[in-house]
C-alpha cells in the first residue's frame, strides 16, 4: 500500500520526480568524478555518459524510443530533457556572453556552418557509396543524416526516399550526436577548443544541437552560448542545401 | 522581481523561434532556421543595452541565471531520453557514417580556428 501510493505520487508529479532523479544522478556523477578520476573527467561529462547508458538500458527494457522517459515513473525526464526546456536553457546561457567575441567570429562562424553541412553530407554520402548504394536519393538522404537526424528525414521525405533509408539517416545522425556528446571533452585540448572563437566554429561544424549542448557542457560551460548559437543555424541550412544543391551535385556525379 | 527575468527570457525565446519559423517558411524548408540563435542574439543585445538604457535588477538577473544554471541538468535529462538503441542497433553503415562525419568535423576545427577576419592585428 505504501509502495503503491509512493509510485502514485512519483507518477503524478512527473516533472518534479525528474528534477529529483537528475539531481541524484548529477550528484553521483560528481562523486565518481572526484573519487575515481580525481576530477580529471568532469562530473558533467560522466553525468551525460551515464544518462546515455541509462537511455540504452531504458530503451532495451521498454523497447520505446525515449530512453529512460519510457518508464512511466520517469516520464518527466522526457519533459525536462525535451526541446522546449533545452532551448530555454540554451537561450539563458547567452546572458552575459560577449558581444565582441560574436562580432569577431561572425564571418568565420557563418562560414563554418556552410562548411560543416557540406563536409558531413559528403562524408555520409561517401560512406553510403562505399556500402554499395547507387541511387542518388538514398545517397543524399544518408549524407543528410550524417549532418543531423533532422536534416536526414527532411531530405529523405522531400526526395521521396524509402522509409528504411530514412531510418538509416536518423541512425547516422543519432550516432553523430551521441559521439559529439561523449567525445568532445576528450578531443577538446587536442583541437584547441578553448576559446569563444573556437566554440563558435565548433558549433557550426558539428551542428547537432543536442551533441553540441552536451559536448560543450562537459568541456567548459562558459563556451556553451557560442557553440549553441551557430549550431542552431545548422539544421536549417542543412534542410535548405541537402535536398537541393547537394542532391543535384550527387545526381550529377553518380 | 524574478519573474521579470524569466518573462524576458521567454519573450526572447518566443520572438526568436517565431522569426526562425518565418525564415524557414520564406526559404521553403520544413525547419526552424536559427530560431534559438536569434533568441540568444536578442538576449545578448538586450542585456548589453541595459548598461545605459534600462537597468536589469539583480532579482531579475536571478530569474535568467537560474535557467542558465539548469542547463547542465537539462542536458543530462536530454541524454537520458535519447534513442541510443536506434543509434547502436541499426547496423554498421549508419554508425560509420555518423562517426566519420564527427571525426572529419573535429579535424576541421583547428584549420578554421586560425582564420581571424576583421580582427585588429597589432603586429
Amino acid at each position: 500500500m505504501i509502495l503503491d501510493s509512493l509510485i502514485d505520487v512519483l507518477t503524478k508529479n512527473a516533472l518534479i520526480t525528474a528534477f529529483a532523479f537528475v539531481g541524484i544522478l548529477v550528484w553521483f556523477s560528481y562523486e565518481l568524478s572526484a573519487r575515481l578520476t580525481r576530477g580529471h573527467i568532469h562530473g558533467s561529462a560522466i553525468a551525460i555518459a551515464l544518462g546515455l547508458v541509462l537511455a540504452y538500458v531504458g530503451g532495451s527494457i521498454t523497447e520505446g524510443k525515449q530512453g529512460l522517459a519510457d518508464f512511466s515513473l520517469l516520464a518527466g525526464v522526457g519533459v525536462m530533457g525535451g526541446a522546449m526546456f533545452r532551448d530555454f536553457a540554451i537561450v539563458a546561457t547567452a546572458f552575459g556572453a560577449e558581444l565582441e567575441a560574436l562580432k569577431r567570429a561572425g564571418f568565420v562562424g557563418a562560414a563554418s556552418v556552410l562548411i560543416g553541412v557540406v563536409l558531413s553530407f559528403v562524408v555520409g554520402a561517401v560512406v553510403a557509396v562505399s556500402f554499395g548504394y547507387t541511387d542518388p536519393v538514398a545517397i543524399s538522404t544518408i549524407g543528410a543524416g550524417a549532418a543531423t537526424y533532422i536534416v536526414g528525414p527532411v531530405t529523405g521525405t522531400a526526395l521521396g526516399a524509402d522509409s528504411g533509408v530514412i531510418a538509416l539517416s536518423v541512425a547516422a545522425g543519432l550516432t553523430k550526436s551521441v559521439l559529439v556528446m561523449i567525445g568532445t571533452p576528450f578531443v577538446a585540448p587536442r583541437i584547441g577548443l578553448n576559446s569563444p572563437h573556437a566554440a563558435l566554429i565548433y558549433g557550426g561544424l558539428m551542428g547537432t544541437t543536442s551533441g553540441v549542448a552536451g559536448g560543450l557542457a562537459a568541456t567548459d560551460p562558459k563556451l556553451v552560448p557560442y557553440g549553441a548559437m551557430t549550431a542552431t543555424f545548422y539544421t536549417g541550412v542543412g534542410c535548405l542545401l541537402a535536398p537541393s544543391v547537394l542532391f543535384l551535385a550527387v545526381r550529377a556525379i553518380v | 522581481m524574478v519573474i521579470y527575468g524569466v518573462a524576458l527570457l521567454s519573450f526572447c525565446m518566443l520572438v526568436g523561434v517565431f522569426v526562425g519559423d518565418i525564415l524557414g517558411n520564406l526559404i521553403g524548408v520544413q525547419a526552424n532556421v536559427g530560431g534559438v540563435g536569434i533568441a540568444m542574439l536578442l538576449l545578448i543585445i538586450l542585456s548589453n543595452l541595459s548598461h545605459y538604457k534600462f537597468q536589469i535588477g539583480s532579482a531579475t538577473e536571478n530569474g535568467i541565471h537560474f535557467w542558465s544554471a539548469m542547463y547542465i541538468p537539462i542536458v543530462v535529462a536530454m541524454a537520458a531520453k535519447q534513442n541510443v538503441i536506434a543509434a547502436i542497433s541499426s547496423g554498421w553503415m549508419a554508425i560509420i557514417a555518423g562517426v566519420a562525419a564527427v571525426v572529419v568535423s573535429f579535424a576541421m576545427l583547428p584549420l578554421l580556428d586560425r582564420i581571424h577576419i576583421g580582427e585588429k592585428d597589432d603586429s
